[in-house]
């Protein structure tokens, strides 16, 4: 009982201890002008800039690609797939995935998608790397979502002359909405805080300018230049001022440490609670 | 489907509209089949990827050199490849990792499935998710610049880089992984089990220890080969407090590489593609496939278990 205590304690300590480290050393460095200054080679004018940018950047890209992907897997495997050895295999599959070490999608991405499919170091690929990362975990929140829904509604929509597809997009989607979006937040969450892929594509470099913006004044008003972009993210920057021996970048380290783990809280934090009120409110 | 479409669909009598509602039917499964699909061809075009670069790298180098060799230094003039080195730094940190996150998981998974009270649990659970949610690259960061600090306070001959203070941290790392699914499987453990235990006059820690823990063993074991097969997987942690020099070593005190942070510093310089290192971390990267696909699949299969037994 007391070791219980104990054993829980340490996990408590060594947070307030991560966290109280870094606010000493990073408090200080967060002014406005470090989220709006270019990295530099003086560490007191150095910002995070293009780092927040292109983690906005490659978030939209990952976001693009894995939710409907995986929630359309999802669905796949919880109400279309028959009972044979080929779902089986799917099963099995993607919880493999979920156990692929992540520095593993790296190098698939550096042979796939930077050199194969010359997308080079880009945003895209970068993108395309992390989506694959979180497949699995959109993959199996989504069936979740869905087979906590009773079979009643199933039965009903069906008694009323629906389709498979109808009874899925105009009952089981929108039911089982707040649990795969849960799912995703948590997903991105892992991905924003994804290091050792994007490493791995290449992409440490010193970036002082900005991805082409997606928005244009004149016609046709979207440009997608920005998806082969080179780019920096905001794990890499911070990485790339950890492994700096002196002492000043070290602090700007921890300034994007803060940064990095207040966004990854918050989005985790907003996952639990959506879990919490979905748990509560739903009954059927 | 437009207003327009809709009509002329009416238009075309009950036979054609069932037909094309058919033809739809089948076009949307089709494209969700693509989407499972996808899954498996992911991880088909992974194996491809580490093999297909692999045999190329085995084409100049020996299996027996790769095994057996105890030098790892594919980037000098006099270049070795000897993959023990790399295996060596990724047992002694996961080695050093699993000694803290197993009793510590184990512990806290106990406490909380079997003696915590409900709000404590209600406030732990979310709480150890979020610890699970911090990026790798802050934990390096603790490791290297508040633990290792810490460490050498007290072991004033610790280096700067170390097994010992990465694999420290990679431990406090996976505790929340181990810990919430071994608690799901001690929770797994129908409770009438428990009262017959209480019923012969067992204390709740008696019960714990002999009832519970055994009755979940397999759900137990899973989560701590899968909490393994995250150690050896681990990369920023040991890339940035361990040092990246490839160290036949199992002592935890020095600096040493694994394959993981081999893979990263490879990644920092700029190798061109198609050379021998560029095709080095290929290898190393299927090494590590392979290492951690045997952990996952006796993981799963333990975790299957535990699921069909009650």
């Amino acid at each position: 009982m007391i070791s219980g205590i104990l054993a829980l304690m340490v996990a408590v300590l060594t947070f307030i201890a991560l966290f109280a480290h870094m606010v000493l050393d990073g408090a200080p460095r967060l002014t406005w002008d470090f989220f709006t200054s270019f990295p530099s080679r003086r560490a007191e004018s150095a910002g995070i800039l293009s780092a927040w940018v292109g983690t906005t950047l490659v978030m939209l890209v990952t976001a693009f690609s894995a939710v409907p992907l995986g929630v359309a897997a999802g669905v796949y495997l919880e109400e279309y797939a028959p009972k044979n050895w080929f779902t089986e295999i799917i099963e099995i599959n993607v919880t493999n995935l979920a156990g692929v070490p992540s520095i593993i999608y790296g190098l698939l991405a550096l042979g796939m998608f930077v050199y194969q499919l010359g997308f080079g170091q880009s945003i895209l690929a970068a993108g395309l790397a992390l989506a694959l990362l979180i497949l699995p975990v959109v993959i199996v929140a989504t069936r979740e979502a869905i087979r906590s829904i009773p079979v009643a509604i199933r039965e009903g929509a069906y008694a009323l002359g629906a389709t498979k597809w109808q009874t899925v997009s105009d009952h089981l989607l929108p039911y089982s909405s707040a649990g795969i979006l849960t799912g995703i937040i948590i997903g991105l969450a892992r991905a924003i805080g994804e290091t050792a892929p994007i490493i791995t594509i290449g992409a440490l470099t010193f970036i002082a300018f900005l991805p082409p913006s997606p928005i244009k004044s004149e016609f046709p008003f979207v440009s997608f230049e920005w998806l082969t972009a080179p780019f920096t993210v905001m794990p890499i920057q911070m990485f790339n001022w950890v492994s700096r021996p002196e002492e000043a970048f070290q602090l700007n380290a921890a300034a994007a440490g803060l940064v990095l783990v207040v966004m990854t809280l918050a989005m985790n934090g907003l996952a639990i609670y959506l879990r919490y009120r979905m748990r509560k409110n739903i009954k059927w | 489907m437009t207003e327009e479409s809709r009509k002329r669909t009416v238009h075309a009598g009950k036979l054609g509209f069932s037909m094309r509602r058919r033809v739809r039917e089948k076009c949307i499964e089709a494209m969700l089949f693509a989407s499972a699909v996808l899954s498996v061809a992911i991880m088909l075009a992974i194996v491809v990827m580490l093999v297909k670069e692999s045999i190329v790298f085995f084409q100049h180098v020996s299996i027996w050199d790769f095994l057996t060799d105890t030098e790892w230094t594919p980037l000098f003039d006099n270049a070795h490849y000897g993959i023990l080195p790399l295996i060596s730094g990724t047992v002694v940190s996961s080695l050093i990792a699993l000694v803290v996150a197993l009793p510590l998981g184990t512990i806290i998974a106990i406490y909380l499935s079997e003696f915590a009270p409900f709000s404590v649990r209600e406030m732990a659970k979310p709480f150890l998710e979020l610890l699970g949610g911090i990026p790798t690259v802050v934990y390096g960061y603790f490791a290297l610049l508040f633990i290792t600090p810490l460490l050498q306070s007290i072991l004033p001959e610790l280096p700067g880089f170390s097994l010992l203070s990465a694999g420290l941290v990679m431990g406090i790392m996976i505790i929340p992984y181990v810990s919430s699914m071994t608690e799901d499987a001690m929770r797994a453990v129908p409770m009438n089990l428990r009262e017959g235990s209480y019923a012969m006059g067992a204390t709740r820690l008696q019960t714990a220890l002999r009832v519970v823990m055994p009755a979940a063993l397999s759900g137990i074991a899973a989560a701590y080969i899968l909490g393994i097969s995250r150690a050896v997987g681990e990369t920023m942690v040991v890339a940035i407090a361990a040092g990246m020099q490839p160290n036949l070593t199992w002592n935890p005190m020095e600096p040493a590489a694994t394959i993981t942070a081999y893979i990263v510093q490879v990644s920092l310089g700029d190798l061109p593609h198609g050379s021998i290192g560029y095709q080095t971390i290929f290898a190393a990267g299927l090494t590590l496939l392979l290492l951690t696909l045997v952990f996952n699949i006796i993981g799963h299969m333990l975790r299957k278990r535990y699921r069909e037994i009650y």
